[in-house]
């Protein structure tokens, strides 16, 4: 560059090189790159007076507006913002149910801005519009939940409260240029300290309880399984002794006095009293009657 | 290390000796001090390169070999190392201003002329030029890759693997996922206690497996803001309604684990297809659903109930089994007996009478007494020996 004007040009030339740069500086600053992920609002002088790649619902990558623009150069200055779903995270804290048990809520919300130019009039920018929406979840979530018992936060019902929070926060979103898309509880926890460990106590109550009804079911369990046994034992004898009842009877007898009387792991005898006109002697006795 | 050791010890030695040498050779003005702190610089803590010291003065390295006369540090062919500090002298040496290393480097590297005389300048620019238009137009993709390539930021094209050709760098850009690969995102990270509510309001340790992969790279990759980070949070969210909506023991005890599972896929999916994600949940998977630490032991307890249960219905059973074959061996022995009886009924009853007798009365004392009062006066030694309540008599 320098030798251009070191070797001797006439001052015209000179100029006109000069001007030559600076119209291509102009004109680059009038080309000004959108990229997909981003909306811009144009503003002249500080006013907000038109918008580049606005987000429009249904509209696919590559014909939102994305790209090359042209902007007036010094006049028009640039404000970026974000075209994609952003995060709003809720600090974790402490909920009353209706039924005053205390919850430890994680939420989040999903949000994009919709209307830059809203946006950055009421907030400038979409970290600012976060800092704002931030205790207005805070407060809508709090006071959504208080009206639920503690049970329904853990059901299903909760997509329907989650769903009427989302359009309370909305309402409120759209006045900074931004819709709310969805907003979830992430955790719902039991605090530390007492609720926690009423918790736990409870869970313990219930297993000791589970504990002694698997015992009593297993005592249960072991009855009937004996009874079904004496039960079909019975059945068996029945069906072979009844044939003969009478020959049981003595046949059982028999038995039982060898158990009685014969037992080989009873050593200790028995003095059995005899008169001669017992059956057993009626041999021996006619015998001797002969 | 024990070689070190020594070596660490008498290079302290050696040094604590030379300091009270240096001394007085620092005092000499044949070597100024510039001189020796330039010297120094090899060595910050202050040892001498051997052969700056007059030969015979200061101690010997006893792993130098003898460098090549005063001053011979620099200009020395180079010696072989002995030690790490002298490899490292090597090397600063030979990279040093006019050292003899074969690497010319350094601020006094200056390229060759050129054969013509010309600049190198021309040929530089071009070079440049070249590889920023190989690196930038040529693109190559593997299998499980795509890209979205944009112009002056607008979305234009997604390619896909194989070799793509698009404008140079500033006008195109391209950038490029892994799409086919599954993602695996492990909640929690680590192995922290992570305590979901169940429907029961007891509490579950629960942790799991998110896998996903891209299944739209344009809105993956212009869709959200942080996706990564969304697909953790919709699965917290969506797996602790799942959990919510189930009792303790069907987490724990895995009877609805698979229903959860795939509940928890399904709510994912829906709230990932309504951000427009662009993201495809493959699965979810339950790794581990234990019972909190503090009621480990309770859960024990009910463990050990079963064990007890399940001690008590066996041995129901073996009595069940004794009981049962104690009958049939019973019913059989007496089929078997009475089968015979039916065949001659008197002979075998009378065989069973008198072999039982036989039995029971050779085995115990017997007394034979005329029916009638006599018992009284009687000398019965057995029964005066014994307690009356094993006299039996039996009668006719």
């Amino acid at each position: 560059m320098s030798a251009l004007f070191q070797d001797g040009i006439a001052p015209r030339a000179k100029l006109a090189v000069a001007g030559l740069i600076a119209a291509a500086l102009v004109g680059f600053s009038a080309i000004v790159e959108v990229p997909e992920s981003q909306q811009a609002v144009v503003m002249w002088l500080g006013d907000p007076v038109r918008v580049i790649n606005r987000y429009k619902p249904g509209v696919d990558y590559g014909n939102t507006g994305a790209g090359l623009s042209l902007r007036v150069p010094f006049l028009e200055t640039l404000v970026r913002v974000d075209r994609r779903v952003l995060n709003l995270d809720m600090e974790r804290q402490q909920v009353n149910s209706s039924d005053q048990q205390r919850l430890e809520v994680d939420a989040y919300a999903r949000f994009r801005i919709i209307d830059p130019v809203k946006m950055v009039r009421t907030a400038g920018t979409a970290e600012r519009v976060q800092e704002q929406l931030q205790p207005i979840m805070t407060s809508v979530l709090r006071q959504g939940l208080a009206s639920y018992t503690f049970q329904s936060l853990l059901t299903p019902e909760r997509g329907v409260m989650m769903e009427q929070i989302r359009k309370a926060l909305d309402i409120e979103a759209r006045e900074y240029g931004a819709q709310i898309i969805d907003v979830r509880i992430k955790r719902a926890d039991l605090p530390d300290g007492t609720p926690l460990e009423r918790a736990y106590a409870r869970m313990e109550a219930a297993r000791e309880q589970e504990a002694t009804t698997i015992r009593a079911m297993g005592q249960k369990q072991a009855q009937i399984i004996r009874a079904d046994a004496e039960a079909t034992a019975a059945k068996i004898y029945a069906e072979a002794y009844g044939k003969d009842p009478s020959f049981y009877d003595f046949y059982r007898a028999m038995e039982s006095y060898r158990t009685t009387f014969a037992n080989p792991a009873n050593k200790s005898s028995t003095t059995i009293v005899l008169t001669p006109d017992n059956d057993y002697l009626r041999q021996f006795r006619s015998q001797k009657g002969q | 290390m024990k070689q070190l050791a020594e070596r660490i010890a008498q290079e302290i030695q050696r040094r604590f000796q030379s300091r009270k040498q240096d001394r007085v050779w620092d005092m000499s003005p044949a070597l100024p001090p510039v001189f020796n702190a330039e010297q120094d610089d090899g060595d910050a803590e202050g040892k001498k390169p051997e052969g700056n010291r007059p030969e015979g003065t200061g101690p010997r390295n006893p792993w130098q070999t003898p460098s090549g006369g005063p001053g011979g540090g620099k200009g020395a062919p180079p010696r072989r190392a002995s030690s790490l500090e002298d490899i490292f002298r090597a090397r600063r040496e030979n990279g040093g201003p006019g050292g003899p290393g074969p690497m010319p480097s350094g601020p006094n590297f200056r390229i060759p002329q050129r054969p013509d005389g010309k600049s190198w300048t021309p040929l530089v620019l071009g070079g440049v030029a070249l590889v920023w238009l190989v690196f930038s137009t040529g693109h190559q993709l593997s299998s499980n890759e795509q890209g979205v390539v944009t112009t002056f930021g607008k979305y234009t094209a997604t390619i896909g693997p194989g070799m793509n050709f698009t404008a140079p760098w500033p006008i195109q850009r391209v950038r490029v996922e892994d799409v086919t690969s599954i993602r695996r995102d492990n909640v929690p990270e680590g192995e922290t206690e992570k305590l979901m509510l169940t429907g029961d309001q007891s509490l579950v340790d629960l942790s799991y497996i998110i896998r996903w992969n891209i299944r739209n790279l344009k809105q993956f990759a212009y869709q959200l803001e942080d996706p990564q980070g969304t697909v953790r949070e919709v699965a917290e969210a969506a797996m602790r309604a799942s959990v919510a909506e189930v009792k303790l023991n069907d987490v724990m005890l895995g009877t609805r684990r698979a229903e959860i599972e795939s509940n928890v896929r399904q709510r994912m999916q829906a709230v990932l297809d309504a951000y427009h994600s662009g993201i495809l949940v493959q699965g979810v998977d339950i790794k581990k659903a234990d019972p909190p630490s503090k009621v480990n032991d309770a859960f024990q307890r009910v463990q050990a109930a079963q064990q007890d249960a399940n001690r008590d219905m066996s041995n129901a059973r073996a009595y069940a089994e004794q009981v049962v074959q104690r009958a049939e061996g019973d019913a059989t022995a007496f089929n078997k007996v009475y089968a015979q009886y039916k065949l001659a009924p008197e002979v075998t009853r009378r065989r069973m009478y008198y072999a039982t007798m036989e039995q029971v009365l050779s085995q115990n004392d017997k007394v034979i007494a005329p029916a009638g009062g006599f018992n009284s006066y009687m000398p019965l030694p057995a029964i005066q020996k014994k307690p009356a309540e094993d006299g039996v008599v039996v009668k006719p």
